[in-house]
């Protein structure tokens, strides 16, 4: 019983300590990558400006499957008790959301777009381990690349 | 083949419909990933091992798609939509389904 509780607060440090940490390094390395990929639009509207007429277009598309560390599991199943926001939940897909982007931006800018039109996402859940209830959840963003014909 | 997510394609014209077209792929996850997946689970991050597994699986789906778009001789697949289901416990489906059309210069 006691090794349980044991067990149980470690994960619960191991998992506050380690996911916080890696959030902030993730929210830090997401902000950077923004800034430089700024220049490149990214639209969810599919009305095509006049500008974009000779352009040239391709599916581009960026996925992330992000876990949740223990201690947002534990935060979370509190929070089921009384309902109301999950904090913990929404950086964390948050985080997903924008990685998301940022790779279609780069698979993007990779093919020299200068922008991504009628950009949608999709959210799913990654089945966790066996018996685990709470995995992990998979976001992608995908869109149309607009290319600049060369001349 | 080019693969399109709106219903126009700048420059271009739309010939002929030739009727939805589609691509699917069931993976598995790996036994192995699946441990490395359990110890993220206690110290959160990326997976990154599911993140390739995935796009792995997209990219066999679209090749599904162009292939049966070109054997109905389509040139291109407008309005190109993604979506995936777990099925089972460790295996989930890729779907990914648009419209085969005849594109032609405007």
């Amino acid at each position: 019983m006691i090794a349980e509780i044991v067990i149980f607060l470690v994960l619960l440090l191991l998992g506050f300590g380690f996911g916080r940490l890696a959030e902030k390094r993730h929210y830090r390395r997401i902000r950077e990558r923004e800034d430089a990929y700024r220049s490149l639009i990214v639209v969810p509207g599919r009305v095509l400006p006049s500008q974009y007429v000779h352009h040239q277009s391709r599916l581009v598309r960026g996925n992330v499957v992000i876990s949740v560390d223990y201690f947002k599991v534990v935060v979370a199943g509190l929070r089921n008790l009384v309902g109301g926001r999950v904090a913990t939940f929404e950086s964390l897909l948050d985080r997903a959301r924008r990685e998301a982007i940022l790779r279609m931006q780069a698979q993007a800018r990779e093919c020299g777009a200068d922008a991504v039109y009628n950009m949608k996402f999709e959210t799913s859940r990654v089945s966790g381990n066996a018996g685990q209830s709470v995995g992990s959840v998979e976001v992608l963003a995908y869109g149309t690349a607009l290319i600049p014909r060369a001349g | 083949m080019l693969i399109s997510n709106m219903e126009i394609v700048p420059g271009k014209r739309v010939k002929k419909h030739l009727g939805l077209v589609q691509g699917s792929t069931v993976r598995a996850k790996h036994a192995g990933r699946d441990i490395m997946a359990g110890l993220k689970n206690i110290f959160g991050g990326e997976l990154k091992g599911y993140t390739d597994l995935l796009s792995e699986a997209r990219d066999g789906a679209l090749e599904r798609l162009s292939e049966q778009a070109d054997s109905i001789g389509a040139n291109a697949v407008v309005n190109v939509r993604f979506s995936t289901s777990a099925i089972a416990a460790g295996a989930s489906e890729i779907l990914v389904y648009g419209t085969a059309v005849v594109l032609e210069d405007m």
